[in-house]
């Protein structure tokens, strides 16, 4: 993949991510901050389905922008052909791993698993 | 040996904030920022996987981090999430070619027109932002 | 002349005819430390500091001084220099820990008693304050640092390439580079990415692609957008706060990305 789509991928979901997490953080002050934190709350969250998806996006998002962030400061601070592979290749993996981490969570908690 | 032969800065050099201005200190405020807030996100995801293991985990972990150290993290991590975006979105704009002046017949003293007082504003408005987020959520945090 | 050479007791009353003389510039020379980066790579030796007392005046540059020492105290200080008025870009190296060229920098303006001159940091050392631009002209080559045009002026029947003071703007200031490399030395990227094309070769990239008269904006953006090239650029604009011919590489480039980014046509 070209560089430049590389990074208007990484200033797209960079847009995306401030406008999501701007509302997770309001949803947080929507009460008093320790009550958003209890269990019952939290996992009420996560059983509604819109604000489910969005913490999926945010998800997305976040995972995306930050090692590709990530990426591009460590192929700046070494270079080699084998080091540049094992790096793109270990951010994608990496940004999978997290995702899949993530999701694992919403999903579970959103459909009552736990 | 390699290195020395070679005669780069490194590390050292590429994270030495001084010397450049102050463009040169937003670029490592947004590079420090930036790895800040990715070991956020990481812990912030393993911290919510917890609620997978019923109330008992979950309250655990919260003893853990709703505590004045994890506050302060928390503060930190609301100044480097402000500074970020607000920089971010200006060198979003810069890269684009906006805001960086237009090309012309350089005169002495050689003043760069890319490093201009609208991009210096933006980056004092960024931290400014920050700081005010800060106290903000440190009044949330510690005011609960 | 004779009010010059008269005696205050002489001295006459100046009339419309005659100017008062001009007050004698006075400047009291004073010393300063030089210390200066003293290494040999090719001997393997480590790098040390040799330190010399040096008389300046207030218009002494750091060049005059480094050549002081030449004449008088070490003949054996590598440097290289040239055109001594900033024209050519030959004496670039790090001064009080900032890169600059020596020829155009004052030791007054320094404003300490004690300047230090090392080589250009992310340059590779031939010997003492002399860094080898091998790097740095390889890029520079990289960018097509030329006109291509088909319809060349040198072929038989073509016309001369119409050009407004306008066209011309967009360009002029990024021809002024005279490849001293202060900015490639300054850059933090080039810190540590030895890959990266550097400020100097992105904005010579973009002073062709700026001029109306080229036809090769798509082959040079090619060059530019890879893994080490324009993206590594985080607008840190330690190159434009370096550049000692106002040349702005930091907004050359980021013009350049405009084009990447489709905010440019």
């Amino acid at each position: 993949m070209r560089e430049s789509i590389i990074m208007k991928i990484h200033y797209g979901t960079a847009l995306g991510a401030v406008a999501l997490v701007a509302v997770h953080i309001l949803m947080r002050l929507s009460q008093k901050f320790s009550d958003s934190l209890q269990y019952q709350n939290v996992l009420a969250n996560y059983h509604f389905l819109p604000y489910a998806l969005m913490l999926e996006v945010i998800l997305v998002l976040l995972s995306v922008h930050g090692f590709n962030g990530l990426r591009v400061i460590l192929l700046e601070l070494k270079q080699g052909a084998t080091y540049e592979r094992a790096i793109n290749y270990g951010s994608i993996a990496a940004m999978a791993i997290l995702i899949a981490y993530g999701s694992r969570t919403i999903l579970m908690a959103g459909m009552g698993i736990s | 040996m390699a290195e020395r032969v070679a005669n780069r800065e490194g590390i050292k050099g590429m994270a030495n904030p001084t010397r450049y201005g102050l463009e040169r200190v937003a670029y490592w405020l947004q590079r420090i920022s930036g790895l800040g807030l990715l070991a956020y996100l990481i812990g912030h995801i393993y911290e919510t996987s917890t609620i997978l293991n019923g109330k008992i985990a979950w309250n655990n972990m919260l003893s853990l981090t709703e505590t004045p150290g994890g506050h302060l993290v928390l503060v930190l991590v609301i100044g480097m999430c402000v500074f970020h975006t607000g920089n971010g979105i200006r060198l979003m704009i810069s890269e684009g070619g906006k805001g960086v002046g237009k090309p012309g017949q350089p005169e002495y003293p050689y003043r760069a027109s890319s490093l201009n007082s609208k991009q210096r504003l933006c980056i004092w408005v960024s931290i400014a932002l920050a700081a005010l987020a800060m106290m903000y959520g440190a009044g949330v945090l510690f005011g609960d | 002349m004779a009010a010059i050479t008269a005696s205050r007791e002489e001295k006459p009353e100046p009339t419309k005819q005659t100017p008062p003389p001009a007050p004698a510039v006075e400047s009291a020379p004073k010393t300063i430390t030089l210390r200066i980066s003293r290494s040999n790579p090719s001997e393997n030796s480590a790098a040390k500091f040799d330190e010399f007392q040096i008389p300046v005046q207030k218009w002494t540059t750091v060049l005059e001084a480094i050549l002081h020492v030449k004449q008088n105290l070490d003949h054996s200080v590598a440097v290289r220099y040239s055109c001594r008025q900033a024209s050519c870009g030959s004496c670039g190296m790090k001064i009080n820990g900032r890169p600059r060229l020596a020829c155009y920098t004052k030791v007054s303006e320094l404003d300490s008693n004690v300047i230090t001159v090392e080589p250009m940091s992310n340059f590779p050392i031939i010997r003492d304050l002399a860094v080898d631009f091998k790097q740095l002209f390889s890029t520079h080559k990289k960018m097509k640092p030329f006109i291509i045009n088909e319809g060349s002026e040198v072929q038989p029947g073509a016309k001369e390439f119409i050009q407004t003071p306008n066209d011309l703007e967009k360009f002029l200031q990024f021809s002024y580079c005279i490849k001293c490399g202060l900015c490639n030395s300054a850059c933090p990227t080039m810190a540590t990415d030895k890959s990266f094309i550097g400020p100097q070769g992105l904005a010579q990239a973009y002073r062709y692609t700026a001029d109306n008269r080229d036809e090769g904006k798509k082959g040079r953006l090619k060059i530019v957008d890879q893994s080490h090239g324009i993206w590594r650029c985080h607008f840190a604009g330690s190159c434009s706060n370096v550049c000692p011919k106002g040349v702005d590489p930091a907004m050359a480039i980021q013009l350049l990305r405009g084009y990447l980014l489709g905010f440019r046509k």
